[in-house]
Formats: C-alpha cells, structure tokens, sequence
C-alpha cells in the first residue's frame, strides 16, 4: 500500500518534470535606473516569451555579487551600468565572450570596449560628462552663464556649485578621473582644489546635484549631460552644458556571466538587446544616453557626442582598481580636507 | 507544587508529537532552500525524492550524497525509545537531553562547516582533505528537524525538574533563547568578524583599526572650519535631539494635565500623526518650506532684501525635522509618568508650605525621572538610527547612518567600512542604554501603591505656565503648517515650477483599470503597497505573539539567568535600524540560514526590531494581573499552557491590541533596516518612496506618503475602537477581573 502510493508520487513528479522543465528563463541583472531595468525585462518577455527575472543593484553591488556567485552563478546577464565594472569582470574571468551578430549595427565606440576585453563585454549606450545650471537661479544671482570648465572655479560661483564625492558616486570618479586626464595629474589637482572652494556640498549620489538644481536648491550641477537633459525634459528649468575643454564619458556594458545556467536564453537577450528597437524605447524613460545602435532613435534634447569634444579616455587604466584607489587617496588627502 | 496525573500523558503526547515533526522534516520536506521559494511547489515536479536540490535528508543520505547529515538520523531515532519510558526515570531525561543537544549541535556545526565551496574552515580541509561537494541553505526540512532537537532538548531538561517540570514554559523559554540567538546576536557577531576581513578575505585586527581611526569618522576638523567626523556629528546631534525632544515632550505632558489649555484633544491627535507618517516626508516639506527656493526663505529675501541661502542644509534642517519627528515620542512616554506621579506627594509638599514653584521642583520633577531617562534614551536611539531625513536635508553634515548606507550601495561597496561604521552607531546606543540605567540607580519612583489616592494634580506656577504655552502653540502651529503642505504638494503639477493643482501623482500610483480580466491595478505603486500590507498584516501578530510570551515569562515564572534573558530580549531595542539591516545581509545572504531577498527576512527584521515594545506592554499590563488569578487556575488542575491560554490571555486584549497596532505602523513605515532587504520581489512602500525621491518626483513620493497615513488613520482607528470595546466588555461581563498588584 505505502510502495504504490509512493510510486504514483513519484511517477507523477517525473512525468510534471518533463513538461515543465522546457518553460525558458533568464535571470537578469540590472545596474540602470530602476524603470529602464522594469522596461527591458518586460519588452524582452513581450518580444520572446521567456520569463525574465530581473534583480537592480547599482553596477558596483552587481560585480560584487558576481564575483561572490562565481563558483554558483545565478545570473545569466549582466545590462547597464558605467564600464568600469564590467572591463573588471572581464579582466578576472567572471563573464564569457560573444560576439553577437548585431555587431555591424553598432558605433565605434561600442565595438572597442568590446575588444578592449576580449569580447567578454560590449557597449550598450555612452554619456558624455559635463554639467547643467538653474537658467532662474543663474539670472536672480546676476551670474554670467559658464561655458567651460575652468569657469566653475571662478570665485563669483562660489557656493553655486555641486557635484558628487568622488569616493561614494561613479560619476565624481569619472569627473575626477577626466580631470586628471585633461589638465595632467598636477592641473586636475589643483583644477579640483580651485573648484572644491566653490562647491556647497558633495553629494552621496552622481546625479543628486542636477537634481537639486532642478528643484532650485542648488545652481549648477556636475552631472552626466543625459542627467542634466532628463531634469530638462521633466520641466525644470535646466540649461545643459558641454564643457569647451573637451570631456570625459562612460560607455554602458552588458556582459553574459561566465557558467550562467540559461545561457541560450541570456545569447538571445544579448542580441535583443543591441537592435534598434530595443535601444530606442530608452525614449519612454527618458534616458537619453547615446544608444550603441547607429539605427537606433534618439530624441533632440539629447546630447549629440558627435558635436561634443569627447577626450581620449583610458578606460583601461582609470577603471583599474589600484589607480582608482590611488587617486580617490590623493583626493580624500589633498583636496577634501582643505577649508572652503 | 501538585503535579496531576494529567500532566504525565501530556509530556509524552508532546515528545511523540515533536519526534513525528522531526521525522516528517527528514523524510518528506526538502531539506535545502528552494530558489523560486518552498510554497510555489515547483520542487514537486523537479524530481522532488531524487533531485539533490530538492529531496529530503532521508533521500539525499541513501543516494549517498551529502552523506554529512546521517548522524541526525541517530540522534532522532533515539528519543523513540524514551517515548515509553515513564517521566521520573533518570534514563528518560538523559536520553532526550543528549539527543536534543547533539542533534542541534550537529545541525549548526555541519551548517557552518560546510558551505558553498565544500569546507568553510581551512583548518577542516586541511584535517579531512577537499570536499568535492558543497552545499547551500537548509529549506524547511531543515527548519522542522532543528525545531524537533530543541524541544526535545527542552523536555529533557523540564524532565529533570527545572522550572517545575513544565514543559511549556520550559520550552517557551528555549524557543525564544534559540530564536533571538539566531536572530540578534548572530547576525550582530557576523557584522563584527566582517569588520576585521580585509580584501584578500583573511582576518586582520590592522583592517579594523584602518577603517575605525578613519579621519571621515573622527576627524574634528569642525572645530577649525573644517569638517568633523561622522560619528561626532551623529553623537552631538542625537544628544541635542534627545535633550530637546525630552524638553518639549515635558511642557506637553504639562499643558495636558495640569493647565487649563484649550485645544488638548488637537494636541493628543497631533502627537499620533508624525508616528504614522513615513520617512522622508517631513524632510521633503522642510526643503519645500525653508530650501534655497522654499516658500519661507523666498518670502523671507524679499521682505529683507537679502540673497536666500542653503541654511537649511545640515545640523540645522536635520534637528528640526527630528524634533518634529520624535517629539511625540517623548510626549507619549511622559505623559504617563506626569500622570503617575500622585497628587497626594504634592499635596503634601504643599501643606509643609512649599509653594507652586518648589513643590514642582522638589518633588514632581524628581519622581519624573525615569520617564525623563526614557524619553532622552528614546530620542537619542531614534535620531541615531534615523535615515531619511539627514539624507534628504543632511547636505556635507555626514551621519552615521547614511554612511553606513552608501558604505554599502556606494560605488566603494565597503562592507567592511559599514560593518565598523554600525558597530560605532551600536557602541554610542549601547552606551546610552547603560548611562539611563546608572542614572536611574535602584532608587524607588513608585508613588502608586494602590491605595486610596484621591486627590488633583497641582496647576503650574504661572512663571512656568506662560512660556510653556506659547512653544506648545508655535509647535501646533509650525506642525500643522507642515502637514498642510504635504497635502498641497501632493496635488501640485511641479512645486516650485508649475503649481497647477492635479490629481496625476494619484493616478500614476493608484491607477485602476477594469478590463475584460478584471480588475487591472496599473498604478506604479500598487505592487509595493500590497507587498508592505501583507508584510504588515503578517509581522504584526508575530511580534505581538513572541512579545507577550516573553513578557509571560518575565513576569510570571523564575529561572536562572532569568536577567541575562531579558538583557537578550531587549537588546534589539538598543540596535538602530541601519545596523540591524547590515548585520542581516551579512548574517543570511550565505548557509545555513541563506534568506535574503526573501519576504521572510523582512518580516523576521520586523520582528525583532519591534518585539521590545510588545515585551514591554505585556510586562505592563501583566503586572497589573494578580499571581493568585494564576495560581487558582493550576490549583484547578490546568496546566501553565492552558492557564496561560484562558486565564492570562483573555485579561491581555488591550496589550494585544497595543503590540499589533505598533508593529503594524512600524512594519508600514521602517526605512531604516528595510533599505538594504528589499528585492525586486518584495519591494516596501518605503523603499518604492525613496526611489521617487532619488528620481527627483517628489510629487509621487508625497502623493504615496499621504495615502499611507491615511491608511494608517484608519487601521489605527479601527484598532482603537477594538481597544476600547474591549475595556467596556470587560467591566460588563465580569466582575473586578483587574486586581491590583501589592494592593
């Protein structure tokens, strides 16, 4: 009596494992703002049929959770985020090469992140920095408009200017990282000491400052300039700025995670993801980074990197954690604990 | 004692009952986690018996794998064998004793012995050799087989006489030592050994000291111009916030009870709102009051003709948001003791001819000391622990606990940094904790004694009266204004920049649609909101029910270590909200117990964190309940678990009702600890709320923050009614129930 009971039980488990053990999925990591993520898991649900299970951390939290799963991934793909993170991946074997047919659709740009790692990553969408200000708050103070980056150190914006701490926020990294490459180490220095005077506050977050100018706590802001343009478009009165110097940029990555269990599912999501179709519904969330696909729709606020003077930016050797540190030390030493 | 002959058949029907459990847990549940969770089923269909992942202990040992968890087999076999035996044989308790220990043992050393990467331990690879296997959290099998060893322990030790041979409260008592154990001091131990990994994952006491001498923590650069660290910061605010806050709640609890103030029902009813109002809020109205482009500062640079400034920013803007918020608090813990101090002292201060004035300092305002002590305790741990406002008004006034956060989700991703950041947050409460008891010393403040105590409080001296008016007046006021504002802003298009009155915050949250399924909540906040209630609905009655046994067992039984037990039970009151949430990914995002991202580690944090306050109501009321109510009841022949049931618990109903109203409001507006447990899954209405304010819509977030204290109105109201139904119920039905302790 117990022995059949038991076997029903279990043939009727076996003949269920059969049928339900076709049904796809992808487990799907997320390092972009939060509706984008909710957008690109659903579209990939709605354009494929496969479930998708999305988790966002910012992409720091992300390469740290990778690096913590590798010996049992649970992820499948990696979308969004600044570069650095994932040219780390790369360079310590976490995620696996591919080289997707979509490739000839893409920019330049994308392509040579992906061969600057072996094809483990690839560029999905860039962001050039620069800053944006409170058109109304820059006329109520009688300040000029800047146009240049030296323009922020000038001492009549003092107290008008905010950006990110570079030790918390990615993006004060790259600011300060580009900085560094523009003026050489000993002009970005004393570029972020002249500038620290006229700083009212470092926030914990990158974009927080374009925010607060926004909402006019705050007059002019250190941000990425599709930050700066999404403020724009929501209806605060920001004017976004290229800075005349020339300026540094981030190349959003997506990478496939090395062992991932669905990894059809995760090569499939890859190519979706770098068609134009897809890119261009970044519009409904008003991101306006640069897409990666040439095809792709871009709105008219955002920022055209073709007319901007983008730098040369080593992305190699400023995403490498030991020069990463080295700077942040120097920074923390020498320029934030200067009085202002 | 007379132990009845009933009691026998009870112990031996429970041991069965437990031994039945354990098997059950062995031999049919899965042992491990489930990854799509244990109540989807999915592991029915997986293979179930045969699939590693999903079989039970008992299958995956006959297969030959995981070969580490046949040894509970023994120590669940053997109790079977004590199961005829009679009570009183020595043999009965040993065998359940050793048993019950071993097993657990067992259970927790191969837990920690063996995790992801085969042996967690060096030392055991190197004695052993490698593994080649590897194993991840245990799932409900797990849960069921430890729970069986504990009560099984717990019998052995009530067979050997403690606590009066009581298998209830013996094993209430081990049930809430193992549960606090696993859910206070181990994830609180965890943070400390995190605290000394450095990047290479090996353990340095260098590491620790790095990061705990940092400059950013310590530094008191402030004094010169500079800036200061953020543990200063966060010590001398919490000690102005509980100063000021103890202050004003004093002159409220004295405008209530001893002047002739108009409007003490508005008073009482503004003190509940800023309890049910989520995080951020009262920020978000500051900023939109007093900010560089607030409706204040503007009106304030126009009418003196000066540039308006970011004075708002920093200590400033925090402390008011903090006094706004914790004021309360402090009203709710004093009034009490204002009202509890007995008229017939002052009298009789006053018949010795002290006038007004001395008679409130020489005697009322001494015996309001632990109230005071409390108050300032309270202020101090909840602007400590407080999250939402300093990151929203903190500007470059770094606090501990937005350090500790953007230790954690910031791009240096240290938890090494904010594990010693919480141990700093944890030492300055644990501290505080300490001082009030010191302060308090073992001096007598009972004036209630229970006897005929006639008699009315004293009015204020009038020197007193009239500045005590006028700050309970402007803080009305100033309350009032704020709260006006966070309805405005709830329905205004862009504040600031387009202050067209709309309903469109309400509808992108709470949107519904009637389509041809159904009912379609396509609003943007639906998802997090159900998610929070039924977290909410579920935490509450837990709380309350792990907070009432305590209290049950605190007051009414004796045991040794009866103090270090209360110590434990209390400790989570003492731990802010940040660290707790630190100490929880650390603790369970590995095996054993691997729960993060879960719906269970919420309402476990929830529990935990709120359980002191249904301790606390429960040791209040049971206090007022006379021991001789019990004491008939097992004379009668019941048992302490039925005594408990029917006597105790019926009499409990408004602290029942107190516990669940807390912990419910609390589960609904927690940030603190929340922040760093919510998954794409379980996403809280908090945590959705300081999305918003990330994504600069502050529209929505106000819009969502009103609708929750509008819910909360209610559920507290309904609740409140409850509360009071049953008080009337009482005094009809049965006659003088509530005896007087001491008396």
């Amino acid at each position: 009596m117990k022995n059949t009971k038991r076997l029903i039980v279990i043939a009727a488990a076996l003949a269920a494992s059969t049928s339900m053990a076709s049904a796809a999925k992808l487990t799907f990591y997320c390092s972009a703002q939060e509706d984008w993520c909710q957008l690109m898991a659903r579209g990939f649900e709605e354009a494929t049929g496969i479930d998708v299970n999305m988790t966002r951390k910012s992409s720091g939290e992300t390469f740290a959770q990778v690096k913590a799963e590798a010996s049992n991934p649970k992820g499948d793909v990696w979308w969004g985020g600044t570069g650095d993170p994932h040219l780390q991946a790369a360079e310590e074997g976490l995620t696996e090469p591919y080289e997707s047919p979509m490739r000839g659709e893409l920019n330049d740009w994308a392509i040579s992140q992906a061969e600057s790692a072996d094809n483990k990553t690839i560029g999905i969408y860039s962001g050039a920095l620069g800053y944006g200000y409170n058109e109304d708050l820059l006329k109520a103070a009688g300040l000029p408009e800047p146009a240049c980056w030296k323009d922020l150190t000038k001492p009549e914006y003092k107290g008008h200017v905010q950006m990110a701490n570079p030790n918390s926020s990615g993006t004060a990294y790259t600011t300060l990282a580009t900085m560094v490459q523009l003026f050489g180490e000993e002009g970005g220095f004393d570029y972020m000491k002249a500038l620290h005077k006229n700083i009212n506050q470092y926030t914990k977050s990158g974009s927080a400052p374009i925010k607060a100018a926004g909402r006019g706590e705050n007059t002019i802001g250190i941000v990425f300039m599709h930050d700066a343009v999404k403020q724009a478009a929501s209806g605060f009165p920001i004017k976004v700025v290229a800075p005349c110097e020339g300026t540094g940029y981030e190349i959003g990555s997506m990478s496939i995670i090395k062992g991932a269990r669905n990894l059809d599912e995760a090569k499939k999501f890859y190519d979706w993801a770098l068609t134009k179709d897809a890119q261009s519904r970044a519009l409904e969330v008003k991101a306006y980074q640069v897409p990666s696909n040439k095809g792709a729709v871009t709105s008219p606020a955002a920022p055209d990197l073709s007319s901007i003077k983008l730098i040369d930016y080593d992305f190699k050797k400023y995403g490498s954690s030991a020069e990463r540190k080295r700077l942040l030390k120097k920074w923390d030493d020498e320029v934030s604990t200067l009085p202002q | 004692m007379v132990k009845p002959a009933t009691q026998k058949k009870t112990a031996q029907s429970t041991l069965l009952t437990w031994l039945i459990v354990g098997w059950a847990g062995f031999c049919l549940v899965p042992w491990y986690g489930m990854e799509d969770g244990f109540f989807s089923f999915d592991w029915l269909s997986w293979g179930y018996l045969f699939d590693t992942d999903t079989a039970p202990g008992l299958f995956l040992v006959f297969q030959g794998e995981k070969l580490w968890l046949a040894p509970l087999m023994v120590f669940l076999a053997a109790p079977i064998y004590a199961v005829g035996k009679a009570r009183t044989d020595a043999s009965y308790s040993k065998i359940l004793i050793i048993c019950g220990a071993l097993g657990f043992g067992w259970l927790i050393a191969q837990g920690f012995g063996i995790g992801i990467r085969g042996w967690q331990f060096a030392w055991l690879e190197d004695l052993f050799g490698p593994l080649g296997d590897r194993q991840f959290g245990m799932g409900y099998g797990g849960l069921l087989v430890a729970s069986a060893f504990l009560f099984v322990f717990t019998q052995g030790i009530a067979a050997r006489g403690a606590v009066n041979g009581d298998i209830f409260v013996v094993g209430a008592i081990g049930f809430i030592i193992a549960i606090v154990t696993i859910f206070v001091f181990y994830p609180i131990l965890s943070m400390l050994g995190s605290a000394f990994i450095t990047q290479e994952n090996s353990y340095s006491v260098g590491v620790f000291f790095e990061k705990f001498t940092d400059r950013r923590l310590w530094g008191l650069a402030c004094l010169s111009g500079g800036r200061c660290g953020a543990a200063w910061n966060s010590l001398a605010l919490a000690i102005l916030v509980g100063a000021l806050t103890t202050i004003l709640g004093l002159i409220f609890a004295l405008v209530v009870t001893r002047t002739g103030f108009r409007f003490k029902r508005g008073l009482r009813a503004m003190t509940v709102l800023p309890i049910i109002t989520p995080p951020f809020v009262i920020g978000l109205a500051i900023i939109l009051l007093f900010g560089l482009s607030g409706n204040v500062t503007r009106f304030f640079a126009d009418l003196l003709g000066i540039a308006p400034s970011r004075w708002v920013y920093g200590l400033p803007g925090i402390l008011i948001a903090q006094l706004l918020a914790f004021t309360p608090i402090a009203f709710l813990v004093l009034i009490g003791v204002v009202e509890g101090v007995s008229p017939s002292m002052e009298e009789a201060a006053q018949t010795l001819r002290a006038n007004k004035w001395e008679t409130f300092r020489t005697v009322s305002l001494p015996l309001m000391r632990p109230g005071l002590a409390n108050a300032f305790l309270l202020g101090f741990i909840e602007s400590m622990a407080d999250f939402g406002n300093p990151l929203v008004l903190g500007g470059n006034f770094d606090v501990l606990s937005t350090e500790i956060f953007f230790a954690i989700v910031g791009a240096q991703y240290d938890q090494g940094r904010a594990a010693v950041l919480a141990l700093v947050l944890l030492a300055f409460t644990l501290a505080a904790f300490y001082a009030q008891r010191f302060w308090l010393g073992k001096k007598s403040y009972t004036t209630m004694t229970g006897k005929g105590d006639a008699g009315v409080h004293p009015q204020l001296p009038q020197g007193l009266a009239i500045p005590v008016f006028t700050i309970a007046g402007i803080w009305m006021l100033f309350t009032l204004t704020i709260y006006v504002m966070i309805v405005y802003g709830s329905f205004v298009e862009l504040w600031g920049v387009n202050n067209a009155l709309t309903f469109k915050h309400y509808l992108t949250a709470f949107s519904v649609k009637f389509g041809e399924h159904g009912v379609h909540w396509s609003g943007s906040a639906w998802d997090s909101f159900w998610t929070t209630l039924q977290i909410a609905a579920v935490s509450a009655p837990l709380t309350a029910a792990v907070g009432l046994v305590t209290a049950y067992l605190l007051t009414r039984q004796n045991f040794a270590g009866k103090s270090a037990f209360e110590f434990g039970t209390m400790l989570s009151f003492a731990i802010p909200g940040t660290v707790i949430g630190v100490s929880y990914i650390l603790a369970f995002n590995v095996p054993p117990i691997e729960i993060t991202g879960t719906g269970i580690i919420l309402v476990v944090s929830f529990i935990f964190r709120n359980m002191p306050v249904g301790v606390r109501a429960g040791i209040a009321s049971m206090s007022q309940l006379d021991k001789s109510l019990d004491e008939s009841s097992l004379t009668l022949g019941a048992n302490s678990w039925q005594t408990f049931l029917n006597v105790i618990l019926p009499l409990l109903k408004p602290a029942i009702l107190a516990a669940l109203v807390y912990s419910f409001v609390r589960a609904m507006t927690a940030i603190s600890a929340v922040i760093f447990l919510v998954s794409a899954q379980y996403n809280m209405a908090t945590s959705y709320i300081i999305g918003r304010v990330e994504n600069n819509d502050y529209g929505l977030a106000i819009a969502y923050s009103t609708t929750l204290i509008v819910v909360m109105l209610i559920a507290v109201g309904l609740m409140q009614i409850l509360v009071g139904r049953t008080n009337v119920g009482r005094r009809m039905g049965q006659t003088r129930t509530t005896v007087q302790a001491g008396g």
